[in-house]
């Protein structure tokens, strides 16, 4: 894509380089296109470079070398056919969606006798017409999102920039962004979109995949899935033991990755090697290997030559947590009230030992708030929860005790060193000196953490923070886990990295609650319920969660995203219903 | 920022200055700022923390027993700053000295009846206890005070010259009932002034960086100096009416005498707006944080305006590196013009030279903040 751009694109960038301050690359040499009426993506893990080539095309910042060219001209010098929409929105929380969008049109030298028309557009397009008097702090993550595109569109630009559009919003109001965008471009504009979801780059026109700064691969996303095409495979017919499967299937030479699809495995099989079947992987005798579609991601994997391996050595080294008949984790009827709002009502489930479990809702659905009164962050307004069979009424502090947590954000000491943070964790852990010592040695060697002691844990790329979090929240071996969100925005290959050893803890029986409303990771849970306003609306496997959305929406094959939607419209429908009566 | 490069777009500002002011009406921490706590340091100020103190327990020592002398020691005994013990030498007090019920001992010499006789300056003596500064400035001046008094009284009533002593403070002069409240007021509208001056506006802009908004405002064409602008003017006009607060809360509740005009007050405090805000600008352009930037507008601007602008301490009485210091803090020049303007009047040969300082700081932290201030997040 070097060399002149092509006539007909509206904003190319080639040959950028950035950097903050000494040895801090964020771009090296980028190279990228954006066409009329079509959405390119900018895709890559968190940190590899996308919001500061956003910033560049904006205008925002200045390249220390390369060229960028919005429809000819320099970006400062186009500010009128620029739509940017800032990864936080650029919202004036104390403005209501009205002010926002007069403040935006009046800042982008909108004339004043087309401001009705023009909001009367937008209010159309976003459905926001509704809550034009409401203050943007108010408003939902998915409608504040809205906004803030209709205030990048106020003038229609030509070139709309999008940094992150989808993080933060639920897969509902993600298909309605997407829905938006599809109308813009067909408009003749062109949409940069970036996002750390892979499965995003596929319902792109074209797609940048950036990673460390360096852009590894770009065109069509169709290309990248091509290169995969027939070696994906989709493994069912064990049942119970599916992790042990996987396990197996990633110690092949000629499998290269694999994840859990609900009761399947899904395997990426090595360019070269034989397809094999089901008597090869010898997973026994009812065992049923099929083609599987392609995913981006398949690609993107491939690309970086393969995920890791499947056994994991920190489960390895980890005991055996022992069998018991009580359920490892529990809620019966857990209700929180703030006031007169109910944040979560009447959530009710067990967790036999050795399971993964999953809390799936959109944001404020109020999965966050069962899953601190189980951490015995919140007390309960009423219901009862247990931890490893403490009550956590009356033993909070023995519950939280026999867990491990582990956020993606905000659970490390940025500004301690690595070292200085497992030294902490095993304090805090209230491990022996000669216990803290053997298993910060265990950790340091399992995680690869050897050459980074000595740097600080803000200074770490993501991969390591994570697996620094990881170490911290299991090195005093609790036997329940608890998982918040671990890894959306991480590398696929860190995120399987990641399970791998989740996986590997299962197996010696370790009990994991996972909240996420990412849903590849939903699809590792071996059970898991939909929250949404407050409510559980939905229990079950993640199988039995799709079919029950299959029969719902008339859907052949729903993905797990689908079946989240289609569960959480007929929930409105119902509602709707009960409301009417 | 090149100022030849400077856009403004008269629309565009209004723009900015409109979403401005509704941020304010609706951030119930403005409103705070800007209103109930300037009420609250006042009437602190004004009431509570009073410098006068009353009942002042002091030994008096008479060793002459001349009618002056006896007119003497009755104004100390019926002065309501002082509760007496008077002995008839110093020895007995000494104890009381030592343990701290006394704060002073005052002494009329054996002469004195003699002294003011032969219309020679009498000497009084006053003893005050150097371990606490305060309170011994205190029962020095305000025995001073109680003797000049009594000389004046002499003087007129009995046409005996005992010459009034020639080191009289201006603020004495034109405070007599030596009433603290008068110098307190004015000081503590210049901390108003600081606070929604230098501490709102350094949280704004800083606010702006937080919130991502700035990134999104910097990618519309508006350009930094009608930016800078919105913020400036909203605030300009916020410390104002905080200020007229002050002031008519100073002359209708503390009944402060105001002997200026309104015009002179508001020329004032205009040309103490410009430091304070430059100030508040340059600190939150360079931190781009709230809380960096409300801890730099506290230690730079609040904490020295309470205490280098001779408003709690008095200048005079600082160690002389301090006042040196006490050169570039705009307070003190915005203090002495407050109060001329309240007590003295305009007297413009006075106010001048410090609106003059206050302009010239002013001038300089518009130059820092206009060179850290770009448009752009690099």
């Amino acid at each position: 894509m070097a060399g002149p751009a092509a006539p007909d694109c509206v904003a190319s960038a080639s040959g950028i380089a950035k950097a903050f301050g000494p040895g801090v690359r964020a771009l090296d040499g980028v190279d990228i296109e954006i066409l009329p009426g079509k959405v390119t993506g900018l895709v890559g893990p968190d940190g590899a470079g996308k919001t500061t080539l956003i910033r560049i095309l904006a205008g925002l910042m200045a390249p220390d070398a390369g060229t960028v060219a919005i429809l000819g001209g320099a970006p400062s010098e186009r500010l009128d056919d620029i739509g940017y929409m800032p990864q936080r929105f650029g919202l004036y929380e104390d403005l209501t969606v009205r002010e926002n969008l007069t403040l935006y049109a009046q800042l982008r030298g909108l004339p004043g006798d087309e401001h009705e028309a023009v909001f009367a557009r937008l209010y159309q397009f976003t459905d926001l017409g509704s809550f034009q008097d409401r203050l943007a702090g108010n408003l939902s993550g998915g409608m504040k999102q809205k906004l803030g595109l209709a205030c990048a569109l106020v003038r229609t630009p030509r070139v709309l920039l999008l940094d992150e559009p989808g993080v933060g919003v639920d897969p509902i109001s993600r298909r309605e962004l997407w829905a938006m965008v599809g109308e813009l471009t067909a408009q003749g504009i062109g949409v940069l979109w970036s996002t750390a979801y892979l499965d995003e780059a596929e319902m792109c026109d074209e797609a940048c995949l950036l990673s460390s700064g360096k852009l590894v691969f770009s065109g069509l996303p169709s290309d990248l899935t091509r290169r995969v095409d027939g070696r994906v495979i989709r493994v069912t017919g064990f049942a119970e033991r599916r992790r042990m499967a996987l396990t197996e299937a990633l110690d092949r030479p000629d499998v290269i990755d694999g994840t859990i699809q609900g009761r399947a495995i899904r395997l990426l099989i090595r360019e070269g090697a034989p397809v094999p079947d089901a008597a090869t992987l010898g997973m026994g005798t009812d065992t049923l290997v099929e083609p599987a579609h392609p995913r981006f991601e398949d690609g993107f994997i491939e690309q970086l030559g393969g995920g890791p391996r499947g056994t994991s050595a920190l489960a390895a080294s980890y005991r055996e947590i022992p069998a018991s008949d009580e359920p490892a984790i529990e809620a019966q009827g857990l209700t929180k009230r703030f006031g007169d709002f109910t944040a979560a009502g009447d959530i009710r489930f067990t967790v036999p030992r050795g399971e993964i479990f999953g809390l799936l809702g959109p944001n404020g659905a109020g999965k966050s708030t069962t899953f601190k009164m189980l951490c015995g962050l919140l007390s309960p307004s009423d219901g009862t929860g247990a931890v490893a069979g403490h009550d956590l009424r009356h033993a909070a502090a023995t519950a939280r005790a026999s867990l491990g947590y582990m956020a993606q954000k905000f659970s490390l000491y940025g500004d301690l060193s690595v070292r200085q943070n497992l030294d902490f964790f095993s304090g805090a852990y209230n491990l022996s000196r000669a216990r803290a010592r053997q298993a910060i040695e265990r950790m340091v060697e399992i995680f690869d953490l050897g050459d980074k002691l000595g740097l600080n844990a803000g200074m770490l790329p993501l991969g390591f923070k994570q697996r620094l979090a990881l170490a911290c929240a299991v090195m005093h071996e609790p036997p329940v886990l608890f998982l918040d969100e671990p890894t959306s925005g991480v590398y696929p290959v860190m995120r399987r990295e990641f399970w791998m050893h989740i996986n590997g803890l299962v197996q010696k029986g370790v009990t994991v609650l996972v909240t996420t409303h990412f849903m590849d990771e939903a699809e590792y849970c071996d059970r898991v319920t939909l929250i949404y306003r407050a409510e559980q609306i939905a229990t079950g496997t993640p199988d039995a969660l799709k079919a029950q959305a299959a029969a719902l929406g008339h859907l052949a094959d729903p993905t797990m995203e689908d079946a989240f939607i289609a569960l959480i419209e007929e929930q409105d429908r119902r509602h709707a219903r009960e409301e009417a009566a | 920022m090149k100022l030849n490069g400077v856009r403004f777009n008269g629309r565009r500002l209004l723009a900015l200055v409109v979403k401005e002011f509704w941020q304010i009406v609706r951030d119930p921490s403005t409103f705070l700022i800007a209103f109930v706590l300037p009420m609250i340091l006042l009437f602190l100020f004004g009431f509570a923390i009073s410098l006068d103190s009353y009942g002042t327990r002091v030994g008096l020592v008479v060793e002459d027993s001349s009618a002056p002398a006896m007119r003497l020691a009755q104004a100390y005994q019926h002065s309501p700053y002082f509760d007496v013990t008077t002995a008839r030498s110093v020895e007995p007090l000494r104890a009381g000295m030592i343990d701290g019920t006394l704060r002073g001992i005052i002494v009329i010499p054996s002469d004195f009846g003699e002294g003011v006789a032969r219309m020679r300056p009498p000497q009084i003596q006053i003893i005050t206890d150097g371990s606490q500064p305060n309170t011994a400035q205190f029962v020095a001046a305000h025995a001073e005070g109680v003797r000049s008094q009594w000389a004046a009284i002499e003087n007129a009533t009995r046409g005996v010259s005992v010459s009034a002593p020639v080191d009289v403070s201006a603020r004495f002069w034109f405070n007599p009932e030596l009433n603290s409240r008068y110098f307190l007021v004015p000081g503590s509208i210049a901390n108003v002034m600081t606070m929604i001056g230098t501490l709102l506006t350094a949280m704004v802009v800083a606010r702006e960086w937080e919130r991502g908004t700035m990134e999104a405002m910097m990618a519309t064409p508006i350009s930094m100096a009608e930016f800078v602008a919105s913020k400036l003017l909203p605030y300009f006009v916020l410390a104002q009416f905080s200020m007229a607060l002050c002031a008519l809360a100073s002359v209708y509740v503390f009944g402060v005498p105001f002997r200026g005009s309104v015009l002179t007050l508001l020329a004032i405090s205009t040309a103490f707006l410009m430091p304070a805000l430059g100030l508040g600008l340059f600190i939150s352009s360079a931190t781009k944080n709230q809380f960096v930037a409300s801890q730099l507008a506290l230690l730079t601007a609040f904490l020295p305006t309470m205490m280098l602008s001779g408003f709690v301490f008095e200048i005079q009485s600082m160690p002389v590196p301090i006042q040196l210091i006490t050169h570039i803090v705009p307070a003190r020049y915005f203090i002495p013009a407050l109060e001329t303007v309240f007590i003295a009047g305009d007297q413009w040969g006075l106010i001048l030279p410090n609106i003059g300082m206050m302009l010239l700081f002013g001038a300089i932290f518009f130059f820092l903040s206009f060179r850290v201030t770009r448009r752009s997040l690099d």
